[in-house]
């Protein structure tokens, strides 16, 4: 044998263990992501049958209604708000137009958490509102209950609207727009031509915008416990924060899954045959109609009365009463540190999750490591409270397993760590990375990994001398946007939340549910401000012309490439 | 006798015993159903430059690849230098193959400067060295000043010789190279080729280029192999396969080239309707045809003749003479600027092969 041979046998194998090793890295990262889905899926299939009795003779039936009168309402909510204001901006010329373009994306900036306790304190029964009818019409005057499902409804539509808003804004901007021409020539009307051909070419679009309204309105508690509305969501949080009662959680949260699986099902029948279409490189935008006198004018205070309601008026109010309230306190710091924390550690382990998974993609190009890195995203269209639970069933299945191996890690798996809430954060987040800093690495041309790659540079050397210098704005956009995401969630925290570990969200959420208004909207103007950061990017990719999932403003965001290829 | 010496320097025997740079043996790719590369083999032998012509999708692309590694055939082997790196259940990394490669992108790292990315294929040297060596490459590629620039400040001959220097600093066993001009505009084209051809023959390096210009593959190879769907049809000097093709496939991607009738008649000569001329060929099939190329027919004004000119090109050097015989078939010839022919002349037409002619077995009707 020559000794040729030895040594081909020694790269060989070598060879053959950095592809492997790669895709078990996937693989790996994928059951990670995998896992708590897979764990509330099972009790979903698996149910026991004293649990589900007794909810259902004590809360469920109630839960049950609420949750589907919410998602209707909201869906509604959403599909006028949205749909309308995407038609009325791109179909009509008035004053204001081209500001009220991007402007009314930046609802996206308040989460329902801060909005929600604002419109109490201004709508409720203690609030300006309600004050001044009984001032002038005696105590019995009659208002409408705002805690309620009506008022958990409106203030869900005010903070979601945008989603659709912005789908539905650039499928009848730009694809509609030959459509419209033609329906124009053939003798329709501009609403006609709209009724018959627009509306049905951005349904696709449309659909998925509501979609991903759905499944935030599945995702937060927070907000409906405000108006003391009690859904599928409010029942985990309350069946674990009440009675740490593992089983009947992970029963609710299968529940949560359910609805989410419906939800993903009939966003499948709604868009029917339809395919949502890819830009088809013409620029060409609808052309709009020019409005004058009074309709130009009720455009515009439309416009204006949709944005001041879910923006202005809030973002005002906030910034009064933390002017008044004066100073900063201890307590703030140390809860936005904590939430820096959090965010910094979810952030980086997606990155480094994100980083592996598409490097893998190059090194390994195979089917199953494509297919693997496409499970790892699966957490963007998991409501909150499944992950959480998922979550916490995995890390005690995990300690219960460490424990008959005789390693002792009393109750630091199970509650209390900050490990918890980060692995739920960066399923949840798992998306934004992969997708961002793979569409980033996308842009490093083969070749050029190959011609390192011969010049003798192995897997490794060519990520950090190559890839991670030419993709590091991808990466830092992902880190970024995961960050804000992770600093402003609430519902999986207020789950997983390590016993006195508590975040800027849960300080706010703490005061506001006891009317501490004043006191809370510090830690809100911060959130509102930083959450500011993602949607600047996204108006800024607007403005360029880009399509709006480029930039992704959350996980759900995610969805739209997703549930429509 | 110096060669039974036991401690003879064995240089000259090892140099005639020397190990092709490349030898494929029986590669095959497949994708899906298509057979994209079709039992080839080949070698390259040390310091010789064979160009690899054909037209796109013969598989010429894929081949390359599989030689550097980045991609696997599902059958045959592949030594480089005589040292096995792909076999029936083997494949070595093509980090650890010692190949070099040039695309026709522009693949030279953006966020490294001239001098980096020529040392990036330099680990595992003393920073002396990997100076030294650099500022050779960059020497041979005569660029030497340019070490602190980054890629955007370079031309595109100017990257394209970067690339060649990157590759060539490792001193790989064979350099790869594939359309590495395809990008350039056409005027920079002759020039970085000159100019590169005269690098690799200076640096002595083995070379395997792929191309799908026939005047790029015959003028820079000492080999040409001629590739279509998948099979190499012909390898061997530029002259044999333009002169003496063995189908017509190397016939026609090589020049233009007119088939037409020959019949035997006996004492070594063949006849045609352009004329009869000598040839040792042996009629085998029903029907064969002998290859006329422009430059091997002319043919002189004559009323009587039975051509007619139907056609005139001129292309300033020579002109081109389209035509047509008593049969309806036509070809062309090339002839000096000084001629002048209006259209409509009756000509005579004759051979003028200068060399063998090459006759083949006509396409099946």
């Amino acid at each position: 044998m020559r000794p040729a041979t030895n040594s081909l046998e020694k790269l060989v194998k070598r060879g053959h263990r950095t592809e492997r090793a790669w895709a078990a890295l996937v693989a790996v990262i994928a059951l990670v992501c995998l896992a708590p889905a897979v764990v509330i899926g099972w009790s979903l299939l698996n149910p026991t049958a004293e649990v589900w009795s007794h909810l259902w003779s004590t809360v469920l039936p109630g839960m049950l209604w609420s949750t589907v009168a919410l998602l209707v309402l909201v869906f509604v909510g959403t599909a006028i708000l949205g749909g309308g204001m995407a038609w009325l901006v791109s179909g009509y010329n008035f004053p204001g137009r081209k500001a009220f373009t991007w402007m009314l994306v930046l609802p996206l900036a308040i989460p329902g958490y801060i909005l929600g306790f604002v419109f109490m304190s201004v709508f409720g029964f203690t609030g300006p509102i309600q004050g001044t009818l009984r001032d002038l019409f005696g105590p019995d005057v009659p208002v409408p209950e705002v805690r309620s499902l009506w008022g958990a409804a409106l203030v869900l539509s005010l903070s979601l609207f945008p989603y659709v808003y912005l789908l539905g804004r650039a499928a009848i901007r730009e694809q509609a727009t030959t459509g419209y021409e033609v329906a124009r020539s053939l003798g329709y009307g501009h609403l006609a031509a709209a009724r018959k051909v627009v509306l049905p070419m951005a349904r696709p679009s449309l659909v998925a915008g509501l979609t991903l309204v759905m499944l935030e309105t599945l995702t937060d508690f927070a907000t409906v416990i405000y108006f003391n509305v009690q859904t599928v969501s409010v029942g985990v949080y309350r069946v674990w924060k009440g009675m740490f009662d593992r089983q009947a959680a992970s029963e609710l949260a299968s529940l949560v899954l359910l609805f989410a699986l419906a939800v993903l099902a009939l966003e499948r029948l709604m868009r029917g045959r339809a395919r949502y279409e890819q830009h088809t490189g013409s620029r060409r935008v609808l052309p709009t109609k020019a409005l004058y006198g009074a309709r130009a004018w009720a455009a515009t205070a439309t416009c204006c009365a949709v944005l001041t309601v879910a923006f202005f008026a809030p973002v005002a109010q906030l910034l009064y009463w933390a002017a008044i309230r004066g100073g900063f306190e201890s307590d703030y710091f140390s809860y936005l540190s904590n939430s820096v924390t959090l965010a910094l550690l979810a952030a980086t382990l997606v990155a480094l999750a994100s980083i592996g998974v598409s490097n893998a993609r190059r090194f390994s190009p195979s089917r199953p490591v494509r297919v693997m890195s496409q499970l790892t995203v699966v957490g963007y269209a998991l409501p909150g409270p499944v992950i959480a639970i998922g979550v916490l069933l995995v890390l005690a299945a995990l300690d219960g397993l460490l424990s008959s191996l005789g390693i002792e890690v009393p109750g630091l798996l199970i509650t209390g760590s900050l490990v918890g809430v980060a692995y739920a954060y960066a399923v949840r987040f798992m998306a934004l990375g992969v997708n961002g800093i793979d569409a980033s690495l996308q842009k490093v041309p083969m070749e050029l990994t190959l011609s390192a790659r011969s010049l003798g540079a192995k897997p490794l050397r060519v990520m950090r001398k190559i890839h991670l210098p030419m993709t590091k704005t991808g990466i830092a956009v992902a880190l970024l946007l995961v960050g804000i995401d992770a600093l402003k969630e609430l519902p999986m925290v207020l789950l997983l939340r390590p016993f006195g570990f508590d975040t800027l969200p849960v300080w706010i959420w703490q005061l506001a549910s006891q009317s501490r208004w004043e006191d809370a909207a510090l830690g809100s103007v911060t959130i509102i401000a930083a959450s500011l950061v993602p949607v600047a990017l996204l108006t800024r990719s607007l403005s360029a012309g880009d399509r709006p999932e480029d930039l992704p403003t959350s996980p759900a965001a995610v969805t739209l490439e997703h549930v429509n290829t | 006798m110096s060669t039974r010496e036991p401690l003879a320097p064995p240089r000259a025997p090892d140099q005639q015993t020397q190990p092709p740079a490349v030898e494929l043996n029986g590669i095959v790719k497949r994708f899906g159903s298509t057979t994209a590369v079709d039992n080839v083999a080949l070698s390259i032998e040390s310091g010789e430059l064979l160009t690899l012509v054909g037209p796109s999708g013969c598989g010429k692309s894929t081949l390359l690849r599989m030689i550097a590694g980045l991609m696997q055939p599902d059958a045959g082997e592949i030594l480089l230098a005589g040292r096995p790196v792909f076999g029936p259940s083997a494949s070595v990394p093509p980090e650890d193959r010692s190949v070099g490669l040039v695309f026709q992108e522009n693949t030279l790292f953006p966020h490294l400067n001239v001098r980096d990315n020529i040392a990036f294929g330099l680990k595992g040297k003393s920073r002396r060295q990997v100076a030294s060596r650099v500022a050779e490459v960059l020497e041979l590629v005569e660029l030497g000043s340019f070490l602190k620039r980054f890629p955007h400040e370079l031309s595109g001959g100017e990257r394209q010789r970067v690339a060649l220097a990157r590759a060539l600093a490792p001193e790989p066993t064979v350099l790869l190279l594939d359309e590495p001009f395809a990008n350039l505009d056409p005027n920079l084209r002759s020039q970085v080729r000159g100019q590169t051809v005269e690098i690799l023959r200076r640096a002595g390096a083995s070379v395997l280029f792929v191309t799908h210009d026939q005047l790029e593959a015959m003028s820079l190879g000492d080999r040409v192999a001629v590739m279509g769907s998948g099979r190499v049809e012909q390898i061997g000097s530029p002259k044999t396969v333009f002169h003496l093709p063995t189908s017509r496939f190397v016939a026609a991607s090589l020049g233009e080239a007119y088939f037409l009738p020959v019949t035997l008649c006996g004492n070594g000569q063949i006849d045609c309707e352009a004329g009869r001329c000598a040839s040792d060929c042996q009629l085998t099939g029903d029907r064969m045809e002998i290859m006329v190329r422009p430059h091997d027919v002319t043919f002189r004004v004559d009323p009587a003749g039975s051509g007619r000119v139907v056609g005139i090109e001129f292309q300033g050097a020579h002109i081109l003479y389209q035509v047509q015989l008593p049969s309806g078939r036509r070809l062309r010839c090339q002839l000096p600027h000084t001629t002048d022919v209006p259209l409509g002349t009756a000509v005579a037409v004759q051979l003028a092969h200068g060399h063998e002619p090459v006759v083949l077995p006509a396409r099946a009707e």
